[in-house]
């Protein structure tokens, strides 16, 4: 029988990736605990990664002033998670596709991509420094 | 005191460097560059380079960046760059970004150095 258990946490965190790693940790232990399958798993630590990459590096400049706003909720059919930033944002449709032959070389710009492609929703706020991203549990597909 | 941890093994077979990843997780800026550190010393002139995933079940994007740094320096040197033992997780990463069409994968590492020959 699959547990009900439903976490929900936000959690402000200086931009040490270090650290957010730890919050993806405890994300990955709810979501194994909830019975969510490895791929699920796979796809959820992979987004995060980028996820806060992206807000470290690319949102906050790493400016260890600067926060980085972790929320996720948990439950048996999804996972839920935003990561905003202290940075000025950016428009997700201006990124430039990493797999055209102009860009595919370049060693930079694949983690938006890799987010999209591995969760079920991804959108932005309109500041563009909030990223919600949600994964549904491919067991109760 | 930091335990010093190897981020390669290396081993010479048919005037082919095999380079094996022994992280399982390739995630942290100081990991990818203590691995840049290990793998660029090697491509010294045209030489021929596998690297073999075996040991790997995660990686970033950081790590695909490195990768294609590793193949610039290759290529420019006149050297060919193959990679292989990619477990089916990881390498559905490599088709998702396309980068399993600019890279030769291989199977293992026996079938990399014949496509060597």
């Amino acid at each position: 029988m699959t547990s009900k258990i439903c976490t929900h946490e936000k959690l402000v965190s200086k931009g040490i990736i270090s650290e957010l790693r730890k919050i993806c940790s405890r994300v990955l232990c709810c979501a194994d605990t909830l019975g969510y399958s490895r791929d699920d798993q796979f796809a959820v630590h992979l987004a995060m990664e980028e996820a806060f990459v992206n807000a470290v590096k690319h949102g906050n400049k790493q400016d260890p002033q600067k926060d980085i706003i972790v929320e996720y909720g948990l439950g048996p059919e999804k996972i839920e998670i935003w990561v905003t930033d202290q940075g000025e944002g950016f428009n997700p449709s201006d990124l430039a596709d990493p797999r055209s032959s102009e860009n595919i070389y370049k060693t930079g710009g694949r983690g938006v991509l890799l987010i999209k492609s591995y969760m079920d929703s991804v959108e932005y706020n309109k500041t563009g420094n909030c990223v919600h991203m949600v994964k549904f549990s491919s067991k109760s597909a | 005191m930091e335990q010093l941890k190897p981020r390669i093994s290396v081993y010479y077979a048919q005037n082919t460097t095999i380079v094996t990843l022994t992280d399982e997780k390739l995630l942290e800026d100081e990991d990818i560059k203590a691995l840049e550190d290990s793998v660029m010393p090697l491509i010294d002139g045209a030489v021929n380079i596998v690297i073999d995933f075996s040991n790997v079940q995660f990686l970033s994007s950081a790590v695909l960046g490195l990768l294609i740094r590793i193949s610039k320096k290759v290529n420019e040197n006149k050297g060919r760059l193959k990679l292989c033992c990619i477990n089916p997780k990881i390498f559905e990463i490599f088709k998702i970004t396309r980068l399993n069409e600019i890279f030769d994968i291989h199977d293992d590492a026996k079938k990399a150095l014949l496509s060597l020959k």
